[in-house]
């Protein structure tokens, strides 16, 4: 054991963990915006809004991440004609992925919402888009916050997958130190430590959100 | 538009050097899996069944399995078992290993895969354990069965039952994250992209065939999955859906 290793990259590696934050923080954001038109779409009585989101979210839940990004980041190049930096192409990829995951749990929330409150809001007059925006989307918003911060964690850890195009996040710096100092097991049991505190501390969030809302609920 | 201009050229998966090796990367993906899964079946219900045990201390030591494995990302994992763990053999079977293992790429991604999965299974087997009703378990106590009994003869059999769809969306996981052993080059689907597309500079041909075998196979594990479970399901039994 030799942590000097860690302490002389200490801030190389810390850049990396920013970036990681970063990455995230778009994943999450982009994610959930475009999982939640999927999951209207879905759940839309329109043929052409339901078969297309459909058939979106189960191609992305079918493939690995990694395919994913590697897709994105060779077809890039043969529509614009030059290619994405890495942080794009992960970012889209991320976006793209993720939202196929997102869709799926905000549909779940949407349909534990009582059929009754939707057919109140139809009722005193809302359209359907003020009655998703009104009614719906708030309370089943709220109901599905557990399964969307375990999401969160989720995404903190798929981010390490920027790892094979070569975005220079968390996990691409702790194996570029690797490759130079020949630590592997200070550095990996480091990476490790530093993934399990965020991402415990997120699980533990998403149990208490749950509590919670248990306790709550009816 | 560069699009306009690409020649797409299908035939680098199945042209001279690169014939074949698609049907072995599928091989090993599914092979792999497979392994990955028995660890993971094996070893998540051990973990399980410790996390519903009364002894306190087990109980914490399988939540602190679970703890870990779950909150660390499977690429650290599988780097920690690929780079790390070889060092921190004792020097003789160090040396063993460079000698005599030459695909220990393989089983570092067995291994990492394995032991990650187990993680997320224990969890689900844990949710179908707490949903049998108790009277299950005292009327097994009752019989004069032992702990070990009712759970091997009563209450794993039983939960292993009301768990068949989560299970198959594990295991679809699990044969998913394959896919990221590529990282230390083991040949499976998507490595086997990646390697051809580094000669042939045909990388969107590539991982297209590579993501159509993934959605492929998948699709039939759910085909197979979904009969499976109409087989096997309790009668009577209502399960509410996830």
């Amino acid at each position: 054991m030799d942590l000097t290793v860690i302490t002389n990259n200490f801030k190389f590696m810390a850049g990396g963990l920013v970036l990681t934050f970063q990455l995230s923080l778009i994943t999450m954001a982009g994610g959930l915006l475009l999982g939640i038109i999927l999951a209207l779409a879905r759940l839309s009585s329109k043929h052409w809004l339901y078969y297309p989101a459909t058939f979106y979210i189960h191609f992305f839940r079918g493939l690995p991440l990694i395919l994913v990004i590697f897709w994105l980041y060779f077809l890039t190049p043969v529509i614009t004609g030059k290619s994405l930096n890495e942080f794009h192409a992960a970012v889209i990829s991320f976006v793209v992925f993720e939202a196929a995951y997102f869709a799926e749990i905000i549909r779940a929330g949407i349909q534990s919402i009582p059929h009754g409150q939707s057919m109140a809001a139809y009722s005193s007059g809302l359209t359907s888009f003020q009655c998703a925006r009104h009614v719906i989307l708030p309370q089943a918003l709220r109901n599905m916050t557990p399964a969307l911060v375990t999401q969160a964690v989720v995404i903190f850890q798929d981010t390490s997958l920027g790892y094979v195009i070569g975005l220079r996040e968390f996990l691409r710096r702790v194996n570029l130190v690797d490759a130079r100092e020949a630590r592997s097991v200070e550095l990996y049991l480091f990476a490790g430590l530093i993934y399990l505190a965020f991402c415990s501390t997120g699980s533990l969030c998403s149990q208490r959100l749950e509590n919670h809302r248990q306790r709550n609920w009816i | 538009m560069g699009f306009l201009n690409y020649t797409f050229d299908w035939s680098v998966l199945w042209r001279h050097p690169y014939g074949g090796m698609f049907v072995k990367g599928i091989f090993t993906t599914i092979h792999l899996s497979l392994l990955a899964w028995i660890i993971a079946v094996i070893l998540g219900i051990m973990i399980a069944v410790f996390r519903v045990l009364p002894p306190r201390s087990i109980r914490l030591a399988g939540s602190a399995y679970v703890q870990l494995f779950r909150n660390i990302p499977f690429l650290v994992q599988l780097f920690f078992w690929y780079f790390a763990v070889p060092l921190l053999l004792p020097k003789p079977a160090q040396e063993w290993l460079y000698d005599h293992v030459p695909d220990y790429s393989y089983w570092a991604g067995v291994t990492a895969l394995g032991t990650y999965t187990a993680s997320r299974l224990a969890e689900q087997f844990r949710s179908g354990l707490l949903a049998i009703p108790l009277g299950q378990y005292r009327a097994a106590y009752s019989t004069g069965l032992t702990t070990f009994q009712t759970y091997r003869y009563v209450i794993v059999p039983y939960a292993f039952r009301i768990i068949i769809p989560p299970f198959t969306t594990e295991f679809l996981s699990c044969f998913k994250n394959s896919s990221l052993t590529m990282t230390i080059s083991v040949m499976e689907i998507t490595h086997t992209a990646y390697y051809i597309d580094s000669f042939t500079w045909h990388g969107l041909e590539t991982t297209t065939a590579a993501s159509m075998m993934y959605l492929c196979i998948s699709g039939f594990i759910v085909l197979v999955m979904s009969f499976v479970e109409k087989k096997l399901r309790i009668p009577g039994m209502i399960v509410r859906s996830q």
